[in-house]
């Protein structure tokens, strides 16, 4: 890097602009300067000053010592970061995010989007297309501001605008102290105190088969032996960046009881002897956030034993970091772009150190799972398997909603047990099984058992369960374009199959007629050379589409 | 990492006695094994099996993101890019099966969509997609084409065609990877995502430094040299070294129609394909329409003034003549001066950026044909006092370790030097050593990018390097850090050392050095701990009229912590010039023969009066500025000069002009009308670096190959006919048949050298010395085990106190002149301001200023500033740069519009005769008007 050049008498390149470096140095204050707090400065800027403009971006680089190039591309890659172009005005004041994925659709997202557009974009507000932001059971859902507005309708946002209701609501969880003397970290304070025994413990989690809960669904326990296998320093992080279309369970546990997953993470951090944990939990839960900078604060103050260090790191609008190697980039301040594996995070993961990283569900079983037994766990499964699932229900269905029932259960089953049947005037057509990269089955495929490693055969897979119901009122080819629409604009755009091959599909699938053949040549392709579960995934739904509702393609 | 550095690393460690293990697996159902390490493709690769690849380049991380490179491993769910993998015993892989093969032409297909008109690089007759889509029979693709992206042609030297990027990367790893310059990015997402300079800036507004790496690493053509110019199918490519540096890189120059058309890396030991922006833009310069093509003689009418002439005007004070009448007259009237005055009337000025074997011809003419010690080069402007430091304390003016293995040392100190702007390829390996964990420590009075990369930086007060090294080897002592028992087996002197560090006390001299007492110690502490240290210096140590102590206390320090003689630990004085350790070497100095042979010693002038059969005076001859004084004197009468620059390179230029004014005879051999040519009486146009062939020792001691690409212009000629013409007018009698003869000789006068043939320099390209007997690996690190070539083979202390610098600031000349260089141009300029695209990059003049005291001028970046010294005065425009201290201005030398030396003292070090570059007090004034 030049520091400067004089180009026809005008001087270019890193020179410091004053007024912004001071800016930056008032909002950092004493905060550490490090390389991985860089996503974390950059959101300081965009919430204090509602963008990223050139002359912050360089201070902040001056600021960190890094290179302009780096904090541009990381900048850059966050959708909720506005990177200004050259000397572009600031965006309006406010965003209202509208979700246009799969569920917000069927129930209108984009005629809402279209009408707020028409009545209140402008100089004051603008209105933004956005993924799932978690909320799906009450579709469909706009965000003015930071909050979240369910069945959401033009008048609603107008109203919340007018009223200048835009911080999201803090949800009203199980507090700290209300937790510990409901019994809450008894386990771990019995842990610390050297009381209980590490192998143990490990040994109950591999009995109940308790899986990853985010989707990919390795056995825990046994990750965390092989954690115990590994040369220290070792790491936990946790994964809460709940982003797969479909899917709130994990804002439902975190909303109603934070601190089971925190006794579950620090159990683990014990279990595997971390020497500190990282929270990444996804920016679009801006309440959940807020509540759990309380909690733990709540938890520092008065900890059950000696806690390792506990950082919160917030997601910037990217599915792609729910993927588990992008989520430790994002930690370590960079753009969320896939490693390859091996090495696989478990031996060299966030800060290139041994890396026990779960979903948030996963760790907060952990606690009933110790104190209630493994047997508790495995007994509850039905259709030959084991365990509980946390089911995000939504479409077609009378009663949305969390819904924990049996592993294993079929959707028929699931759907008059636990969501109270179809809508009045729907018939159920098929469903997504596990969100928008577990593919689409139809209703005549609603009796076999939902769990890992049954739906393979199908072409599905169970991911995160996230459960989305369609009807006859429902077209899957249309769903497919909108799955895929969205994993083309997810997508890192570091591997061709999955960058150019997410914007061809596309362009294949918005024709009237699809060129089946090609779409399965560069399907199979997607699914095979892709480098992460993103690209290998996001060919689900269009194959789907094609092999299990052959009636949409008749003309 | 690349190749080649990693085979230098590897040379130095001990052999590794066991057979390692290897990999047994099956590539498409052929059992093959794998080396450890090995990836399948370099596995396949061995063995006959090429596997499509793009973001692939060897040398490079692998990234394994284009994912051409797929293959099935048999149990694995997804396919594996085969450059990132490396296969496991037993393992059964496919790289040409029907899956396999699908997913590689559709990654292929997919990439051909978005290329422009879906068909082959219109950039680049060789792309690499192109190579391999046409191997794979990939050609119409299914697809719709991407949104058109725009062209970027805003840089002189590099166009950016995103319209051909595949988004491999390969540029991304190129800029921050491997040289480390940290400007290009991968930014945004998806399909969005693209290549960005800094912030998305063009390429011409960024911070590139154009090192052209990228443009190397491109598979496609989406970054290529700028007009075109990779399109043309060159007629020959050229294997050649460059001509700039010290660094010594190797290079090739791809020619057509008897022109460069570009330049590319070779795989040298010294730069790994690695290039800066002068070694691959800085080659046009050679076909410059200026370039001097017909022998001038002065006009009997053009009267000698201190004032230059400008290059439009010579023809108003030169006549073109031919070669006979040139070479008759510029040897004439140094045979008349010689007969009449006697040999200690001329002398000559050689040059550091020709060849051994002209430096060497050329002091062997001045010695025998003008019978005087009197030559000398710009090794008396560089490095001449950390020479004279070296050959008294330790025995050896050369580095002790090479750049490749002293950036393996867990310590790197870069004193006094800016590698990034001076050693630019250098400056990457010390770039990747700090990314690999290496503590970089950074001492020096400006702010340069090298402090990004460092884990200290040492910003102190010009002038104060013996301050700061006395109080860090006393705290060293202190803290009981030196090293005792290399000290008492392999040392002299050190209690007299100890003595006179002992009255600087890192907290007395912090103050002085503007650097605190605790970073001091710390940098003390961490250099005599250290497993492994190397110290690199510049002229930042050796412009001073103290650079003999400066660099006596480095070498002390080295001593006293016993880090010296062992891979990665050593001493590197970073030379500057091209060629300026061998000239130096074959004895381009006036007190010594070569190989440093001094001309008193009764031996050594026996010796050489054996080897060239005629007398030889036994005086030391005059160094660079006391020539120019012994002129002033009328002393010396006529002067010799190939290829220097002195009426630009001088320092107190109205003094050096007047001199050169004053001479009877000058006859001045260039390239170009230089500053200088305008005082001579004969021009005699010589040969430009590719028009000729000649070895080459760089910072390294490696002797390498430079090889003739172009013929010369017109009537100019090689600069070895030239010396040999001169010679025979000056009534030598010889006969060289081309620079091979010379070398043999070369190799006769150099035992070092003594081992080295031409034929095997034509085959290797590069060898290390010492090199004495016939087929010798050469010695990469020397002092091994603490043996120094002194005497008694021990390392003599020599302690330094402190002097202040012969012109301190006062209260009308308040502001300290540094002088230096700048990235984009070499010295005064000769080349690299004929050079179209590094005088597009920085065609213009400046000082560098502090914004602390540009806005006490209440100035802005770009206004005119009048510097002003004693001897001179120059306005040019400030550049406000936050790496300047305040009260402290510099300027690059390069620029004849507002010459930094007619600001710099003359005053000299005692020892190494090298003026004081670096400092001089100024004032600085608003309201100038440009020269």
């Amino acid at each position: 890097m030049k520091r400067t050049r004089g180009k026809r008498g005008r001087i270019q390149g890193r020179v410091t602009p004053h007024k912004a470096l001071a800016d930056i140095r008032q909002l950092l204050g004493d905060e550490s300067r490090a390389r991985d707090l860089l996503v974390e400065h950059l959101h300081k800027i965009q919430d204090r000053y509602g963008c990223l403009s050139h002359r912050h971006l360089l201070a902040l680089s001056i600021e960190m010592k890094l290179p302009m190039a780096e904090v541009y591309e990381t900048a850059t890659f966050y959708h909720h970061f506005d990177v200004l172009k050259g000397d572009d005005a600031p965006p309006p004041p406010l965003t209202v995010r509208v979700c246009e994925s799969l569920t917000c659709e069927m129930f209108g997202a984009r005629e809402l989007s279209a009408a707020l557009r028409a009545a209140i974009s402008g100089e004051q507000v603008r209105v933004q297309p956005v993924p799932c932001v978690g909320r799906c059971h009450a579709a469909p859902v706009a965000v003015v501001g930071a909050r979240p507005l369910e069945q959401a309708n033009k008048d609603k946002v107008a109203a919340a605008i007018a009223e200048g209701e835009t911080a999201c609501p803090l949800p009203e969880g199980v507090r700290y102290a209300q937790y510990r003397e409901q019994g809450g970290y008894a386990l771990l304070a019995d842990c610390l105190r050297g009381n209980r025994d590490r192998d143990e413990i490990i040994a109950a989690l591999e009995a109940s088969s308790l899986r990853g809960l985010g989707g990919a669904g390795f056995p825990a326990g046994r990750k965390w032996r092989i954690l115990r296998g590994q040369p220290a320093p070792r790491l936990v992080a946790v994964n809460i960046d709940e982003g797969e279309p479909g899917t709130f369970k994990d804002r439902h546990y975190l909303e109603k009881d934070p601190h089971r997953f925190l006794e579950g993470a620090l159990i683990a951090c014990w279990a595997i002897e971390a020497d500190a944990m990282y929270i990444y939990l996804r920016d679009e839960y801006a309440g959940c956030r807020a509540m759990l900078e309380r909690e733990l604060e709540a938890l520092r103050q008065d900890p059950p034993g000696p806690l390792p260090p506990l950082h919160l790191r917030r997601g910037a609008g990217a599915y792609i970091c729910g993927e588990e190697s992008a989520m430790i980039e994002s930690i370590e301040g960079k753009r969320g772009m896939p490693r390859l594996r091996p090495p696989y995070v478990a031996e060299k993961g966030l800060f290139g150190r041994p890396t026990l990283e779960q979903n948030m569900e996963t760790l907060h079983w952990v606690r009933d799972i110790v104190e209630k037994g493994a047997d508790w766990f495995t007994s509850q499964g039905r259709n030959g398997r084991q365990g509980l699932r946390s089911f995000s229900v939504s479409g077609r269905v009378r009663k949305p909603g969390m819904r924990l029932a049996p592993a294993g259960i079929t959707m028929r089953e699931l759907l008059h047990e636990h969501c109270g049947g179809m809508l009045p005037g729907h018939e159920f057509y098929g469903y997504f099984p596990g969100g928008a990269s577990g593919g689409i089955l139809p209703a005549s495929l609603a009796d076999i058992p939902l769990d890992f490693d049954t739906l393979q055969p199908h072409g599905c897979f169970i991911g995160s369960a996230a459960i989305i119901v369609l009807s006859d009122q429902d077209s899957a080819k249309a769903l497919a374009l909108n799955a895929m629409r969205f994993f083309e604009a997810e997508s890192c755009g570091q591997c061709t199959p999955c960058r150019a091959g997410a914007a061809k599909a596309v362009a294949l699938m918005e024709q009237p007629e699809w060129d089946r053949l090609l779409l399965e040549d560069l399907a199979r392709t997607m699914e095979d050379a892709s480098i992460c579960g993103l690209g290998q995934a996001a060919p689900n739904p269009l194959r789907c589409a094609m092999r299990h509702f052959p009636g949409e393609f008749e003309s | 990492m690349t190749e080649s550095a990693a085979l230098a690393s590897q040379e130095l460690s001990p052999a590794i006695g066991a057979e390692p293990q290897r990999v047994p697996f099956s590539l498409n159902g052929r059992e093959i094994e794998a080396r450890p390490g090995e990836t399948i493709m370099e596995a396949a690769e061995r063995h006959g099996v090429a596997i499509p690849r793009l973001c692939h380049k060897p040398g490079y991380r692998a990234a394994g993101n284009c994912r051409a490179c797929v293959v099935e491993i048999e149990g694995e769910r997804a396919l594996a890019p085969a450059c990132c993998r490396q296969p496991a015993a037993g393992m059964n892989i496919h790289s040409d099966n029907e899956r396999a093969l699908h997913s590689q032409k559709m990654v292929l297909e997919l990439l051909l969509a978005d290329m422009p008109q879906q068909g082959p690089s219109p950039y680049r007759p060789d792309s690499e997609l192109d190579a391999w889509a046409a191997r794979l029979k990939v050609f119409s693709p299914r697809f719709a084409p991407r949104q058109p992206v725009a062209a970027d042609l805003s840089h002189p030297a590099i166009a950016i065609n995103l319209d051909a990027c595949i988004q491999c990367a390969r540029c991304v790893r190129a800029c921050r990877e491997e040289q480390v310059n940290d400007v290009i990015g991968y930014a945004h997402r998806g399909k969005h995502s693209e290549i960005v300079f800094d912030m998305g800036d063009p390429l011409g507004e960024s911070t590139c430094v154009a090192c052209g790496e990228c443009v190397q690493a491109c598979p496609t053509g989406a970054l290529m040299p700028a007009n075109n110019a990779g399109l043309e199918v060159p007629d020959q490519r050229v294997d050649s070294v460059c001509p700039y540096c010290g660094v010594g890189c190797l290079l090739s120059f791809h020619v057509k129609n008897d022109q460069i058309q570009y330049v590319t890396g070779r795989d040298g030991p010294s730069n790994g394909g690695r290039l800066c922006v002068k070694g691959r833009y800085g080659f046009d310069y050679a076909r410059h329409p200026a370039r001097l093509t017909t022998p001038l003689i002065r006009k009997p009418d053009a009267a000698k003034t201190p004032q230059l002439i400008a290059p439009q005007e010579l023809h108003d004070h030169f006549r073109e003549a031919s070669w006979e009448e040139a070479l008759d007259a510029a040897a004439n009237g140094l045979r008349r001066l010689r007969d009449d005055r006697g040999g200690q009337a001329l002398a000559g000025f050689g040059c550091a950026k020709g060849s051994n074997e002209e430096a060497y011809l050329f002091q062997k003419l001045v010695r025998t044909g003008f019978g005087t010690n009197n030559v000398d080069h710009c090794t008396r402007l560089c490095h001449a006092s950390s020479v004279a430091a070296l050959l008294e304390t330790i025995g050896s003016g050369a580095v002790s370790n090479q750049v490749a293995d002293g950036v393996q040392a867990e310590v790197i100190i870069v004193i006094g030097a800016r590698p990034n702007d001076n050693h630019p390829v250098a400056a990457t390996y010390m770039k990747n050593a700090a990314l690999r964990g290496s503590k970089l420590i950074v001492i020096e009075p400006y702010g340069s990018e090298l402090y990004l990369h460092a884990h200290k930086f040492l910003q102190l007060r010009p002038g104060t390097d013996v301050l700061l090294l006395n109080g860090m080897m006393r705290a060293i002592i202190e803290e009981n850090l030196h090293n005792r028992s290399f000290i008492d087996a392999h040392t002299e002197g050190f209690e007299t050392l100890r003595q006179t560090v002992q009255a600087y006390s890192p907290e007395k001299v912090a103050p002085i050095c503007g650097i605190d007492a605790e970073d001091i110690r710390e940098t003390g502490r961490l250099y005599s701990k250290a497993e492994t240290a190397i110290i690199f210096w510049g002229m930042g140590i050796s412009q001073h009229v103290h650079g003999t102590d400066n660099a006596r206390c480095l070498i002390s320090l080295a001593l006293m912590t016993g880090q010296i003689g062992r891979p990665g630990t050593g001493l590197h004085p970073l030379r500057g010039q091209n060629n300026v350790q061998g000239a130096s070497d074959v004895g381009l100095i006036p007190m010594v023969y070569p190989d440093y042979q001094p001309v008193d010693d009764p031996r050594a002038k026996e010796r050489f009066e054996a080897l060239w059969g005629t007398p030889l005076s036994p005086d030391r001859g005059k160094t660079v500025v006391e020539i120019m004084h012994a002129i002033d004197a009328g002393e010396i009468g006529g002067l010799y000069i190939m290829g220097e620059n002195p009426a630009m390179s001088d320092p107190n230029l109205s003094h050096a002009r007047a001199a050169l004014a004053k001479l009877d005879h000058l006859v001045a051999q260039d390239i170009f009308f230089t500053e200088t040519c305008g005082f001579a009486d004969v021009i005699l146009p010589a040969s430009a670096f590719p028009e000729k062939t000649g070895t080459f020792t760089n910072t390294d001691r490696r002797v390498q190959l430079g090889r003739q690409a172009l013929a010369p212009p017109g009537d100019a000629r090689q600069d070895l006919w030239i010396i040999q013409e001169m010679a025979r007018r000056l009534g030598l009698d010889w006969d060289y048949a081309g620079p091979e003869a010379v070398f043999e000789e070369i190799a006769q006068a150099v035992p070092s050298m003594g081992g080295m043939t031409w034929g095997r320099l034509e085959q290797e390209d590069s060898l290390t010395y010492p090199l004495e007997q016939e087929g010798d690996p050469g010695r990469p690190v020397i002092f091994q085990g603490g043996v120094f070539p002194t005497a008694d083979g021990k390392g003599r202390f020599v302690p330094a106190d402190y002097v202040e610098a012969d012109e301190l600031p006062d209260e009308t000349y308040p502001v300290i002149l540094l002088t230096g260089r700048q990235l984009e141009h070499w010295h005064t300029g000769t080349m690299t301001r004929h050079s179209r695209v590094l005088n597009a990059i920085e065609p213009l003049p400046y000082v560098l200023i502090s914004p602390a005291d540009l806005r006490a001028l209440a100035l802005e970046s770009g206004d005119l500033l009048t510097i002003e010294s004693r001897r001179g005065k120059v306005t040019t425009s400030a550049r406000v740069d936050e790496g300047m201290q305040p009260g402290v201005v510099l300027m690059p030398f390069t620029y004849h519009e507002a010459a930094a030396n007619l600001l710099t003292n003359d005053a000299l070090d005692p020892h190494g005769k090298i003026p004081e570059f670096k400092f001089c007090a100024v004032r600085v004034s608003k309201n100038g008007v440009a020269a």
